[in-house]
């Protein structure tokens, strides 16, 4: 019964991230956390298919942006409930993964991380250029006052955040221990030996690349109504691509625990480090950290410490 | 024919101008033991790369069990009893030599059933294969002869009724060949049928019931180990003028 | 509209930048088509070779292209020192693709961010004689700032494949990536044939970088427009060949005109980055082989 401990687990989290809704006032607290759930989500969805499997997924900001702009054209066009947007949000993500995976997989990996490099540019370019949600210009996006038994906007999109967090986590795990996973490891490992060993390779990364997505975009629905406008620049940012590699790599890339020491380290990192430096100089840390713990310590915290453990040298 | 496991039909294979086989054809009978023998890029390991399916050939067909299975994808042909080793060990690095197995053992069960336990059976082959010691052990710390026993170990893994040795004894000491050629010799003696490339000649000479060369990507000789050692277009092979 | 003069002059653009478009692929047809080194921040490299013209152009009033020129011995060390540490960092261990493709991610990332804090987010352009000028032929009108740099991007086109075809270390490199071994045999090291190919790669991003800033003004983040035209081109154009590359660029260069003049400006990007999906569909043999 490996599964109950875990799920026990989540329901605490969630009980208590319930629990100081009730107890915490500051806005900035909500935002801040936000901010970090965000990245859980984003950096447990990129190592899904990165770390788990081992194609390097480029693009995150697409696949972000794409669930934001979905949410946002739902509640322009539809004034959509919360709910829709949302998972509308992963559907749609989720299948630019499953088609890019489609497109790009029965290559060699680098050819799909090119793709989703160039993926980026491309669809903020069609965004930038669709009318209906603001162009380059943006929308404003009304907050409803309050939601469900909130008595604000802000302590329910935070709900809705954590929720996503331990769901993603949830999602790793379960995959991580699963047969599925098992292949995909046996995939990142060596694909040909995998391919030959029975392993369908094809549709597992296939499958695994719209997983991915899907958890992405469900990270980028509530986006417009997080930050009430919603424009290219910010949607496409080039933090969520480097923060969503980086936080995996540096945390660990070959257990759900990783992504998430990375992303509560680097996020609070960061959320500290705004007031103090420019975000320029913030993404160039995290860009010099990325490379450096990439030549040193490619298995990142978790692996240093796993060896720590046993007693290994560094 | 009822008993044949294995035909290979006038395959061809070119990578841009270099041709690496040219209208190779030959069968494997069910139970054989079969060498493919031949000097160094003749095509052995190309061949072997399009009956496993990591290759398609540009021409020609290939049949298992009398089903074609010239554009099926290699996973398929392993779930339908195909297995190979491979030249260069390709062990999966993270995992056990325990985990290796579990691999192929779930994999060709089929898509319902996968998550059921194959530990016993993983546990079972290394002892058949005399790596049980090294059960728990990260592939990445073996040695050259345990790779190669991991490799067959993980091949015997994949349920086969037909399992490739590619190059298994390679690089090996004369005791550690003895030790590989008893592991396959004790696999057909369990019905399973064999195709064994190797450059170490006494080897094959022992196992081989039935022996193809190739020269260049072509066939150029077939028959019993007498036959062939007698062959004088395999002596130009190997030798040359 | 449909007008004669308007098809002529958006093909002879696009021929033009096709040309430009050679340069700024050549260096990936090299490190990536040739080399197998998944050098994915190439483009930024590019971009700095532009920012190195601009320096240049505004500090002492140099021609652009000519500061490129001298640039390049520059990039080319830069290059060797990047392969180095790749190599020894990556290569030599054989890891997986994963960590060397993130080591010139962070590399990507690294210079853009690091070029923006040095110049900011502004648009920067240089001043020479031709840019402004343009010469008509019949209905057609050619800028030239546009084929000043389709000259030298024919030019660098020509220089290359000579060296490749030509000479001992260009004919070792091209003997590399196909037979290692027998390379060995003929006393050229493979990985000091790999650093030189590399450099060279590296080197031409100078050139193609000042052509760059000649052809329009430069900021930090353009270099993402060009990595999905790049790798297209390189791949279109058989992912090594050079006589390919340029044959695939001044394709990708006459649809991204046609486009932008039919369609407007703004598909440009979607043409470069379709073509890039459709080589990726065509290519051949797929996963396991070349």
């Amino acid at each position: 019964m490996q599964w109950k401990f875990p799920v026990l687990v989540a329901l605490s989290i969630l009980g208590v991230g319930l629990l100081l809704t009730g107890l915490v006032e500051n806005r900035y607290v909500y935002f801040a956390a936000y901010v970090i759930l965000q990245y859980v989500v984003l950096a447990t969805a990129w190592n899904i298919l990165g770390g788990y499997t081992g194609y390097v997924n480029f693009g995150t900001p697409a696949f972000f942006a794409l669930g934001a702009y979905t949410a946002t054209f739902l509640m322009l066009a539809f004034h959509a409930p919360f709910l829709v947007l949302l998972l509308a949000g992963g559907l749609v993500s989720g299948l630019l993964g499953l088609g890019i995976g489609y497109l790009t997989l029965r290559l060699k990996g680098v050819f799909f991380s090119i793709a989703t490099l160039a993926l980026t540019v491309v669809l903020q370019t069609l965004i930038i250029n669709w009318e209906f949600v603001g162009g380059a210009k943006g929308t404003s996006i009304l907050r409803p006052a309050s939601m469900l038994f909130f008595s604000n906007y802000v302590k329910f999109l935070f709900m809705v955040m954590l929720c996503l967090a331990v769901g993603a986590v949830l999602v790793a795990w379960w995959l991580e221990h699963s047969w599925i996973g098992s292949g995909l490891a046996a995939i990142r490992d060596n694909e040909e030996a995998a391919e030959c060993m029975a392993v369908p390779t094809l549709r597992l990364k296939i499958l695994a690349t719209t997983i991915s997505g899907c958890l992405m975009g469900l990270a980028g629905a509530p986006f417009p109504l997080h930050i009430t406008l919603i424009e290219p620049t910010s949607a496409f940012n080039l933090d969520y691509a480097v923060n969503s590699l980086a936080m995996p790599m540096i945390g660990g890339t070959t257990t759900w625990l990783g992504p998430l020491v990375g992303a509560v380290l680097l996020g609070v990192a960061q959320q500290a480090a705004t007031v103090t430096i420019s975000s320029e100089l913030n993404l160039l840390i995290v860009g010099v950290v990325l490379v450096a713990f990439i030549m040193l310590a490619p298995e990142g915290i978790v692996g240093l410490v796993r060896r720590l453990v046993k007693g290994e040298r560094i | 024919m009822a008993d044949m496991l294995l035909e290979v039909q006038h395959v061809t294979k070119h990578f841009g101008g270099f041709n690496a086989l040219t209208d190779v054809s030959l069968h494997v009978r069910q139970g054989e033991r079969f060498g493919l023998i031949g000097p160094n890029g003749s095509g052995k390991t190309t061949l072997i790369n399009c009956i496993s399916g990591v290759l398609r050939p540009d021409d020609g067909r290939l049949l298992f069990q009398g089903t074609d299975i010239t554009t099926l994808p290699a996973h398929q042909r392993t779930r339908l009893g195909i297995a190979r080793s491979f030249q260069i060990p390709k062990p999966f690095t993270s995992m056990t030599v325990h985990e290796n197995l579990c691999i192929p053992l779930a994999y060709t069960k089929p898509a319902h059933s996968r998550g059921t336990d194959v530990t016993t059976e993983a546990t079972e082959i290394l002892r058949l294969i005399g790596l049980e010691a090294k059960a728990d052990i990260r592939s990445v710390h073996l040695s050259l002869i345990e790779l190669r026993k991991l490799e067959l170990a993980r091949a015997m893994a994949a349920r086969p009724q037909l399992l490739i040795s590619d190059e298994s004894m390679a690089g090996l000491s004369s005791a550690e060949v003895d030790e590989i050629l008893a592991i396959l010799t004790a696999l057909n003696e369990r019905g399973i049928t064999i195709i064994m490339i190797e450059h170490i000649m006494r080897a094959v000479m022992r196992f081989s019931q039935r022996i193809v060369v190739l020269d260049a990507g072509r066939t150029i000789a077939e028959g019993t180990p007498n036959d062939i050692v007698r062959n004088p277009a395999v002596e130009k092979a190997y030798l040359g003028e | 509209m449909f007008s004669m003069e308007l098809l002529l002059n958006a093909i002879t653009a696009g021929m033009l930048l096709g040309g430009f478009y050679a340069a700024v692929s050549l260096g990936i047809s090299v490190t990536f088509g040739l080399l197998d080194v998944p050098n994915i921040a190439h483009p930024v490299f590019i971009i700095a070779g532009a920012y190195a013209a601009y320096a240049m152009n505004t500090a002492f009033a140099l021609d652009p292209i000519l500061a490129g020129l001298l640039f390049t011995p520059l990039f080319y060390g830069l290059g060797v020192v990047v392969y180095r540490i790749y190599y020894v960092s990556f290569e030599k261990k054989g890891e997986q693709a994963l960590r060397g493709l993130v080591f010139f991610f962070g590399l990507l990332f690294i210079l853009e961010v690091a070029l923006s804090l040095i110049y900011g987010v502004d648009y920067r352009l240089v001043e020479a004689s031709y840019i402004g000028n343009s010469v008509s032929v019949g209905i057609v009108g050619i800028s030239l700032r546009l084929f000043i740099p389709f000259m030298v991007g024919l030019l660098l086109t020509l220089a290359l494949y000579l060296f490749l075809a030509k000479t001992f270390y260009g004919k070792a490199i091209q003997g590399v990536s196909q037979d290692s071994l027998a390379l060995r045999l003929m006393g050229a090291d493979p990985i000091h044939m790999k650093t030189i190919a590399f450099g060279l790669g590296i080197a031409t991003a100078s050139l193609a970088g000042a052509l760059l800033i000649v052809i329009a003004p430069v900021e930090p983040a353009i270099g993402r427009e060009y990595i999905g035209r790049a790798f297209a081109i390189a791949v279109l154009g058989g992912m090594g060949s050079i006589g390919g590359t340029l044959v695939a660029a001044l394709i990708l260069g006459v649809a991204e005109s046609l486009t932008s003049t039919f369609s407007g400006p703004s598909w440009s990007l979607a043409v470069s980055f379709g073509l890039l999906l459709l080589a990726l569909a065509v290519r051949p043999s797929g996963l396991f082989g070349r």
